[in-house]
């Protein structure tokens, strides 16, 4: 890891494929710069994603990185960083990615705390096959396969969170680059799983949930009275559906990582040639 | 087989049958003798009908046969599940003072020992002893020596205190002691015991096993009957040579998990059966697309759907070599004995990094659960080889940049395989996907890169095929003109089967297969027999399918798929059957 890493050095040479004007482009610059911000250097860092817009995001991103299969994110980081714990994982998702296909696996890495940090980059439509309903698209969002709206409440990520048992919970608005690095780079401090949805706008298929929607209605949590480590206040937060938030919503100050939970310390990757020293002793319990 | 001793417990699950069944056959096991025990069991917790069979002989076992001699059964429904297997002099042991067993009828010509089971177990410290009381008795009619119970209800129960130990030693006692007092009669049976060393395990334990010797590190896995063993087996124990287990949320989980531990550099495995495989094959695709180092062992039960899931079958071999959309290339292990388990597993990690893609290692049923005695030194750590494969380090990572700077993870060679860099090598940072990829690995749709990448995965499979060690086992009459091909747990069935068909005169030569992709060629075996039978347990014969297209014959076929493994005098009067009238399938 060297000092001098910038954030450009985790840019890949291949130029993105997403619509100009684009979300994702902010809030993959954040990622980077929170990287680059918090020590990391490509060669230390894993990134994983899924598919679907923000599934390209590892393509475009230079490191070691895995672009998955659908919605099945978390377990590949679960397992990079299990076998890595020396290795920094960041893992990419979108809101169709994470919280349709993917939920269950949302729930279970949340409960496991495994220390990684987890970008959903949530446009609240799914764009990469134009423009159909996501899990949080709103209740009335007209779309071509919901052309009177999905009739059903939009998913809430941070309930659903909160309620596995996770030890970070943020919001940020990939427009608002320092905020974003600023929360992206907290989550990435966070030892167990940081947890940031990040509204990323679709400027294609969305015209609900545009920049200007979520700059007029944003509330920066940092400017009001709130206390991330005060549990109710934070659930206060996620449960009032009348406000946008940005900013670290939810902090347990005791976490314990997975890895440590389970005394996994070792980088794995170094296996030594033959069977281990005492392996005869597997042969002697089976007398 | 005169020196055989069939035995069985049988009742209702939850009965503690299997617990039962352990310690009579790790007794046996300590005393030098050989053991091959089988189970039968339903897809229930409790209630049921349940069995533990132990076949014991001094000689080498390796099947089961049509013979019970000695029988305790705790319900009625036992002696009629075993009527067909029950001769006359067989000894039946029985509680009479049970309430559902006042009444049982012990069938002609076979002894009925009624012992007081429950009472004779609460005189010794508890009712729950009953069955220990049962292998006192059956100690006694088979002349085994009590004293050599004692070690394996000392290992059974030591954890649980010496006073446990010592009610059960007394348990035990008194069964015995009730039967030579009550039933003052002379048993042909005397197992006799030797200063042999035995290690009694099941192929589930032997592929754990063979998994931490191998130095796999990250096992991830969701509980499926009845590949569940091998993970019971690796909890706890992966982490004492610096592993780790984690029971994933499900199957898709499991292998995603898996594969992120293998990107990551670890030897990688997961374990499911065949439910699982279907959900696992979306990632599987991606494994070797992105030519990803996987063991992903498939313990085959009866399908389709959930089918009979704690019956045997080897229903899943097309899956295994043809599932998933598009095309890729992957190895197919299949172990025939369990002692193999662990050996294949071993290799099952060697050829996964040697040609980094998806290694299927797949036992069966029958394999997975049965327990077989074997010499300490068949799991020979010393020989254990770890081959990593083509892994490039800081030094020599070089050597494998683009032009641009970019390291090449699918670099086109002439063998099919490219370096690895695990995540840490400077300069190694590359994108691995399920994309169609350039050498360093990102997205292409270019139409030559497109065939070249397609090309340079396939090339794997031809440089493997060369190995020399894809060859099959071969027993029998190497000079008969009758041959029998095989795969999975058929084996040790097959070659008692032999010594039957010898008897009557009948020859044959074996081969028994463990490679099933690559495999060997089998053509010139097949023609200069005059007769070629395939035996397997599935119904459209998916062994005998891939054998016929390859040497471009027809073969003879005898399929099992009743969810019960072949036994031996089965099998060989099948043999003889089909020898004799060239038939078709038989069910």
């Amino acid at each position: 890891m060297s000092s001098d890493v910038r954030f450009t050095d985790f840019k890949s040479d291949k130029q993105p494929t997403w619509c100009p004007g684009c979300g994702d482009f902010g809030t993959m610059n954040g990622m980077m710069k929170a990287l680059a911000e918090t020590g990391n250097d490509p060669d230390n860092t894993f990134v994983v994603a899924g598919i679907g817009c923000s599934g390209k995001i590892g393509t475009y991103m230079h490191s070691y990185a895995l672009h998955g299969v659908h919605g099945r994110a978390l377990p590949v980081g679960t397992g990079v960083k299990m076998a890595r714990p020396d290795i920094e994982v960041m893992v990419a998702g979108g809101d169709g990615d994470g919280y349709s296909i993917g939920a269950g696996h949302f729930v279970h890495a949340v409960r496991r705390n495994v220390d990684m940090t987890y970008v959903v980059m949530d446009n609240r439509i799914y764009g990469l096959t134009k423009g159909q309903a996501s899990p949080t698209s709103r209740e009335d969002f007209e779309t071509a396969t919901t052309p009177e709206g999905p009739k059903q409440p939009p998913v809430n990520p941070h309930a659903l969170a909160l309620a596995s048992g996770a030890t970070f919970i943020a919001q940020s608005f990939s427009s608002d680059a320092l905020r974003h690095q600023e929360i992206i780079q907290e989550a990435v401090e966070h030892d167990g799983f940081g947890f940031v949805n990040v509204y990323s706008p679709c400027v294609t298929f969305n015209d609900v949930d545009t920049y200007d929607y979520f700059r007029d209605s944003l509330v920066d949590l940092a400017e009001e009275d709130h206390d991330p480590s005060d549990y109710d206040a934070a659930k206060d937060v996620i449960l009032d559906s009348d406000k946008e938030y940005q900013g670290v919503i939810y902090r347990d100050e005791e976490s314990v990582p997975y890895h440590e939970q389970h005394g996994v310390d070792e980088d794995m990757s170094d296996i030594p040639d033959g069977a281990p020293e005492n392996a005869t002793d597997l042969v002697r319990e089976f007398y | 087989m005169a020196a055989d001793f069939n035995w069985a417990v049988g009742g209702e699950a939850g009965d503690g049958i299997d617990s039962t069944g352990k310690i009579f056959a790790q007794a046996l096991s300590r005393s030098g003798r050989h053991v091959f025990t089988s189970k039968d069991f339903a897809s229930r917790i409790r209630g049921g009908y349940t069995a533990y069979k132990v076949r014991t002989s001094v000689d080498k076992v390796q099947s089961v046969v049509d013979r019970l001699d000695v029988l305790i059964a705790l319900t009625p429904r036992t002696i009629e599940e075993n009527l067909e297997e029950l001769h006359e002099g067989s000894v039946i042991i029985y509680d009479g003072e049970r309430t559902t067993m006042q009444n049982v009828e012990i069938p002609e010509g076979m002894i009925g020992i009624d012992v007081p089971l429950k009472r004779l177990a609460e005189e010794a410290g508890g009712a729950i002893m009953r069955n220990v009381v049962a292998l006192g008795a059956a100690c006694e009619v088979a002349e085994f020596p009590i004293e050599n119970l004692d070690s394996a209800l000392e290992k059974r129960f030591g954890d649980k205190g010496q006073k446990l130990v010592d009610n059960n030693k007394e348990a035990a006692r008194a069964g015995r002691s009730y039967v030579a007092e009550e039933y003052d009669a002379e048993f042909e049976y005397d197992l006799e015991t030797t200063d042999e060393d035995y290690v009694l395990l099941n192929g589930d334990e032997a592929i754990g096993m063979g998994a931490i010797a191998a130095g796999c590190r990250f096992y991830s896995g969701y509980p499926i009957t009845p590949a569940t063993d091998v993970m019971t087996y690796l909890t706890g124990r992966l982490e004492r040579y610096g592993g780790h287990v984690v029971q994933a949320e499900d199957e898709l989980s499991a292998i995603n998990m898996a594969l992120g531990a293998a990107r990551g550099g670890a030897r990688a495995m997961t374990a499911t059966s065949g439910p699982g495989i279907d959900l696992m094959t979306e990632t599987f695709g991606l494994v070797a697309t992105s030519e990803t180092p996987l063991v992903i062992c498939n313990v085959m039960r009866s399908g389709p759907s959930t089918g009979m899931p704690t019956k045997q079958e080897q229903g899943d071999l097309n899956h295994m070599l043809y599932g998933g959309h598009g095309e890729v290339p992957r190895f197919v292990l299949a172990p025939t004995t369990v002692d193999e388990c662990f050996w294949k597993t071993v290799e099952a990690f060697n050829l996964a990094e040697k040609y980094q893609l998806p290694v299927y290692l797949t036992a069966d049923l029958s394999m997975a659960v049965t327990e077989q005695t074997f010499s300490p030194d068949t799991f020979d750590m010393d020989a254990v080889e770890v081959d990593r494969g083509f892994v490039v380090d800081d030094a020599s990572v070089d050597e494998h940049l683009s032009e641009s700077g970019g390291f090449k993870p699918h670099e086109l060679t002439e063998d099919g395989i490219s370096p690895r860099a695990f995540p840490g090598t400077v300069d190694g940072a590359h994108m691995s996907t399920g994309l169609e990829h350039d050498e360093q690995g990102r997205r292409t749709e270019d139409t030559e890169m497109r065939v070249e990448q397609v090309d340079k995965r396939n090339r794997k499979v031809e440089t493997a095929t060369d190995r020399e060690e894809w060859s099959p086992r071969e027993f029998g009459d190497e000079d008969a003109e009758n041959l029998v091909i095989t795969w999975g747990s058929n084996e040790g069935a097959l070659a008692e089967a032999l010594d039957l068909l010898e008897e009557d005169g009948i020859g044959i030569r074996v081969l028994s297969v463990p490679y099933v992709f690559p495999r060997p060629d089998l053509s010139d075996a097949i023609e200069a027999a005059e007769e070629t039978i395939v035996v397997e347990c599935n119904e459209t014969g998916q062994f005998a399918n891939l054998i016929e297209r390859d040497a471009l014959v027809r073969v003879d076929r005898i399929n099992k798929y009743d969810g019960v493994r072949f036994k031996a005098d089965e099998l060989a009067r099948e043999i003889k059957a089909t020898l004799e009238t060239g038939t078709e399938a038989t069910q």
